[in-house]
């Protein structure tokens, strides 16, 4: 074949854009990623984003440098009827390629295993018996999910239900997400928590704020006509100031407290069935 | 009697009278029938069953009677069609014949007729039809949410739109591809006369047809809050347009499953002589690897929903918590069927830009064999996938790495397909033809998709972008950029054969260019949405997401108008202007092209003996297919 070495040519093109770009990418998208480093498992999160990101670059560049690059170079004469070359196919670039992204794939799948597992879930819902818990004191949240608001029931403070969530700083919460009507989702976009509410099912996510603030609670799974209006904002306030407002709860849903049904994992759904 | 004999073309019958040609099996009689079958089951559902069952007194619905009713309107409508004359004439002992195709004229397409071509062309325009109307119904999706809370048309028909345009794609477009240009090509492209059961090929598109006007009927009945995915037990609790959901996705999952088997059937069998397995074009490996997903998946789907059916009528418990159901065991089935789909829709796209390549770079298809081991790798992983859609559902978390690793693993045969796709460019002498864009445009779209799908294989990353606008980009990038995209290849590059007719230049380019900008400036944005917190499928969200929300809205107006122009183009092209196209307009070595279009009605008087490869090109070798028979062959 006549011509340029374009394989060269395409190869050094496209590995000094990725060195590059790829840097740039991480330095200056990596804090932007979401969601946030309000807790140590969004912390996590965006680590993980930006390490694919990272990752994404460079193959993002290969194909839509190479498609350009084609364009260019690898197009019909104006006016000619050429044929291109012959060429059936090659066993080494077939082999190569295949190791590259046997390689790349296995990398990924064992760094999300191993930051699952390290993450205690990563602030996934990890469903009644997670596999990794994390060490020491935690404080049990339950969310209940139904349609169309969550509540939140503090078991160790006598079970008292309330329409907001709190949580103090610096310490693990182990959150019960439950449903007693249809599936929802329960999404605490700034604490980098995603966990289904099932009914009849008791998905716990662990999460641990490290820094006092406000995050956005929504529902992410679709669960009828309001699903865009289960929305609330929740706090994350100082351990003390967390232990002022839980005894006003206490005190004030006192009544509401003595009537609900005890604390429990799960709740008997209503049946769904329309009109009885 | 040998099987030429009985397939033989009898002499043209004399044209009947107008009025006579209305009585008889046509789709007059099949609406009269479908409407009254419809109206019995009604009543059948109200008088005998809907009596006993307390709650549907109370609330007036009657779920039975729906359901009855679309089950006897379907079988009237194909009965009225004429599926039944053929096996009733057989067990009055009457010989095979293939009469359907002997139809003359424009009547042939409006109603059964086992000529593949015809079917192909229904299967274009019936499916185009619907994919209108679910465009549309993104339209008015994106007109709501111009602003951050209902205002247009309201939350409860907001979530019906959602639905059925998420239905309406997924369900009708699974044979985008299968139905118009594989029904279509692969008999010719094997070098078979039809198809392996041609009264089955016809029964799949009516099917279909009827089970698209079942859906948009959901709107009679108060639409249905689920969504595509139509989860439990909101699916238990509401009303009865969720019976036209779970009627239409039946249906589907019946028609894809009998188009599956017709396709797997007549590539196995009915290959022409010299066309073997290594021979055959790419795009009959695509066919065939999407008919074995449709054949064992789409069974899953419609025992599921007859399960949901009975859970809404005769109050079984199979997806009821409170009935000691599982709405698990739902999104398990749903999704064992669900994740198959979408490739369903990706894999004939594959096929179409590995098929139009090489005519358009003038080079032989590079690593055929890796290329089909592409295409079977995704075809056997993608049933070992689907609960990454349920990372963070609670179910069986501890499998959570063994998915993440399926998902990541099925990027290798996926990454064969773009390795095959850059090699066979390589040095190549590229025309940029409008089919040629398109499968460009599926590069870099399809790109886009799978390395925003690398996010959500990932569970921790997942954990923010799960049921995110994320998650919607990314299967738009995938489905629509990977099915919709090459959907729009194959008809630029087969209406010249389809119809003799040819496109008008500009029209086409600017179709293109518009709807490849308006898609990347609808859906990228969308990305940035999901990331910064926007759940999918809200009528309303948070304020500060307003102006990335009109941007998208914007643009998808204007795709909605690249889609104007696509059918301006048919109507100027194809029904006013009618410029004849040339023989070969690609010069294409594909057997298709060699044959005279129209093509006739058994394509080939001899059938053809392939000695040559279908992607000779780059060599002055003889075209496929196209030396004649020895005698006694075929």
């Amino acid at each position: 074949m006549e011509g340029p070495n374009h394989a060269r040519r395409f190869v050094t093109l496209w590995l000094i854009a990725s060195a590059i770009a790829t840097p740039l990418v991480v330095l200056l998208l990596g804090p932007a990623l979401p969601p946030g480093k309000a807790t140590e498992q969004a912390s996590g999160q965006v680590t993980d984003n930006t390490v694919l990101i990272g990752m994404s670059t460079p193959i993002l560049l290969l194909v839509v440098l190479y498609l350009l690059y084609a364009v260019i170079y690898f197009r019909q004469p104006r006016g000619a009827v050429l044929e291109g070359p012959s060429v059936h196919g090659d066993a080494r670039v077939q082999t190569t390629w295949l190791i590259v992204t046997v390689a790349l794939v296995l990398a990924l799948a064992a760094y999300g295993t191993e930051r699952l597992y390290a993450g205690n879930g990563a602030g996934s819902g990890s469903g009644p018996a997670p596999l990794t818990k994390p060490s020491g004191a935690k404080l049990p949240v339950q969310v209940i999910a139904q349609q169309w608001y969550f509540t939140y029931r503090y078991p160790t403070y006598g079970g008292v239900e309330t329409p907001h969530l709190v949580l103090p700083v610096d310490q693990t919460v182990e959150l019960h997400v439950t449903s007693i009507d249809v599936i929802h989702s329960f999404w605490a976009y700034q604490l980098g928590v995603k966990a289904d509410a099932n009914p009849q099912v008791d998905n716990i996510a662990y999460v641990k704020p490290t820094k006092v603030g406000s995050f956005e609670v929504r529902c992410a799974e679709l669960c009828g006509i309001w699903h865009g209006e289960m929305f609330d904002r929740g706090k994350v306030v100082t351990r003390e100031g967390f232990e002022t407002w839980i005894h006003q709860q206490q005190a004030s849903f006192a009544p509401a407290t003595k009537v609900l049904p005890p604390y429990s994992k799960t709740y008997l759904p209503e049946p769904p069935r329309r009109g009885g | 009697m040998t099987a030429a004999a009985a397939y033989a073309i009898s002499e043209r019958p004399a044209p009947r009278p107008w009025w006579r040609r209305l009585i008889g099996f046509n789709l007059l009689t099949a609406v009269i029938l479908g409407v009254g079958g419809y109206y019995l089951g009604w009543w059948i559902g109200h008088e005998i069953v809907g009596k006993s069952f307390a709650f549907q007194e109370k609330t007036n619905e009657n779920d039975v009677a729906l359901l009855l009713a679309y089950f006897f309107g379907v079988a009237g409508f194909l009965i009225g069609l004429g599926f039944a004359n053929y096996p009733v004439s057989r067990l009055l002992g009457r010989p095979p014949s293939l009469r359907e195709k002997e139809e003359h004229g424009i009547a042939r397409y409006f109603g059964l007729c086992t000529d593949h071509k015809v079917v192909g062309m229904q299967y274009m325009v019936g499916i185009g039809l619907f994919f209108f109307i679910g465009g549309l119904n993104a339209m008015l999706i994106r007109t709501e949410l111009l602003h951050p809370t209902p205002t247009f048309v309201g939350p409860d028909t907001y979530i019906s739109l959602v639905g059925m345009h998420g239905t309406m794609m997924m369900g009708m477009m699974t044979s985008g591809i299968l139905g118009p240009f594989a029904n279509y090509f692969v008999p010719i492209m094997i070098g078979a006369r039809r198809m392996a059961f041609p009264r089955i090929e016809s029964l799949t598109f009516w099917l279909l047809m009827a089970a698209g006007f079942i859906l948009t009927s959901t709107i009679f009945f108060g639409g249905f809050p689920t969504g595509w995915t139509g989860y439990e037990p909101l699916n238990d609790q509401a009303v009865m347009g969720m019976d036209s959901y779970i009627c239409f996705f039946a249906l589907v999952g019946v028609s894809m499953a009998l188009l599956g088997l017709n396709m797997m059937v007549t590539i196995t069998t009915m290959r022409a002589p010299g066309m073997t397995w290594s021979r055959l074009p790419i795009f009959v490996w695509a066919v065939m690897a999407t008919a074995v997903l449709m054949v064992l998946a789409a069974p899953m789907l419609v025992a599921t929903l007859l399960m949901a059916a009975f859970d809404r009528t005769i109050s079984t418990s199979f997806f009821i918590p409170g009935g000691g159901g599982s709405n698990y065991l739902f999104e398990n089935l749903f999704w064992f069927f669900g994740h198959p789909e979408v490739y369903i829709l990706a894999l004939p796209g594959f096929g179409i830009v590995l098929e139009l390549l090489p005519v358009f770079t003038r080079k032989p298809l590079w690593g055929y064999r890796l290329a089909v081991a592409g295409l079977l790798g995704v075809t056997l992983l993608s049933f070992f996938v689907w609960q990454h859609h349920l990372f963070v559902s609670g179910i069986n978390a501890d499998l959570r790495p063994f998915y993440m690793l399926s998902t990541e693993i099925i990027s290798l045969p996926t990454g064969f397909i773009f390795l095959v796709f850059m090699a066979t460019m390589w040095r190549g002498r590229a025309t940029f033809t409008v089919p040629m864009l398109f499968c460009m445009a599926w590069a870099f779209n399809f790109l886009i998709g799978g390395l925003s799908g690398v996010f959500l294989s990932d569970t921790p990353s997942d954990t923010t972008t799960h049921g995110s606008f994320f998650v919607m980009a990314h299967f738009h990038y995938t489905i629509m950029g990977g099915l919709i995209f090459t959907f729009f290849a194959a008809i630029y590059y087969w209406i010249p054969k389809m119809t003799g007719l040819r496109f008008n230049e500009l029209l086409a380019k600017t179709h293109f260019w518009l709807m490849f900008v308006a898609f990347n400036s609808t859906f990228l944005p969308l990305f940035i949405a999901g990331f910064e917190g926007q759940p999918r499928r809200v009528s309303e969200y948070a304020p500060h997401l307003q102006f990335i929300n009109v941007w998208v809205s914007i643009s998808a107006f204007v795709l909605g108008l690249s889609m104007l122009i696509f059918l301006a183009n048919v109507v100027y092209s194809l029904i006013f202007v009618r410029v004849r196209a040339e023989a070969n307009p690609w010069r294409s070595k594909s057997i298709e092209w060699q044959l005279p279009t129209p093509v006739p009605v058994h394509n080939f008087d001899e059938i053809p003996v392939f000695d040559a490869d279908p992607y000779d090109y780059g060599l002055p070798l003889p075209v496929a297919g196209t030396r004649p028979a020895p005698a006694g062959a075929g």
